[in-house]
């Protein structure tokens, strides 16, 4: 099935996780990382369990903080 | 590195600073990197500190996936992220360094310890072996009567 992550269109296998396609994209420190999938941002907890369907538009969002 | 931002950016940039005070503001940068290895930010965003302290940051996701939409449509590459410092250095905190987690990015920040007096510093933060390791970026602020630095 066709996604979109990151602005770029894809191919991936259907019954993806969001917790696989983090593995698949090699996501670095994937534990900052925020993911939206048409502009919801799904909980962490629902990671492994989440699945991909046809057309999703995803992006990885790293955390930004600080403090002085 | 070389690091330039137009002074209208620079201006928007602290006029949103003060404005936040005594909480500390943030953005996101994006621009260019140039074949000379200069750095250009062509965009500034004032987004919301969802921290609301002057201790802390958290750039709003919802406004940085915004964000980052409008860099795709402009063909800007995100630079990083600016963060002010109200009433401390312009240098990257212990938090800062712990939280830099994109070694690609320019981190700013913007010192209003001196509110007449501001300062704004550019640092690449990196994961290495012997922990973060920082170095300072030269900062151009671009004038706009003459285009130049």
């Amino acid at each position: 099935m066709k996604i979109t992550v990151g602005g770029e269109k894809k191919e991936v296998a259907e019954g993806l996780t969001v917790a696989e396609l983090i593995v698949l994209e090699e996501v670095e420190m994937p534990e900052y990382v925020t993911v939206s999938i048409n502009e919801q941002f799904i909980e962490r907890s629902a990671f492994e369990s989440h699945v991909l369907q046809e057309g999703d538009e995803v992006e990885f969002l790293y955390f930004m903080g600080g403090g002085q | 590195m070389r690091i330039t931002i137009r002074q209208e950016d620079f201006n928007s940039m602290l006029a949103h600073a003060l404005r936040e005070r005594p909480d500390e503001a943030c953005g996101l940068i994006a621009g260019y990197d140039r074949e000379d290895g200069v750095r250009e930010i062509d965009r500034v965003y004032l987004l919301t500190n969802t921290d609301h302290t002057n201790e802390h940051f958290t750039i709003d996701p919802k406004e940085q996936l915004r964000a980052i939409k409008d860099m795709r449509a402009n063909g800007l590459k995100p630079l990083g992220n600016w963060h002010s410092h109200p009433e401390s250095p312009s240098r990257p905190s212990e938090e800062d360094k712990r939280l830099a987690n994109d070694s690609r990015a320019s981190y700013l920040i913007l010192s209003l310890m001196d509110a007449k007096h501001p300062v704004l510093n550019a640092f690449h933060i990196e994961n290495t072996d012997a922990g973060k390791t920082v170095r300072k970026e030269e900062v151009i602020i671009i004038m706009e009567e003459n285009g130049n630095g």
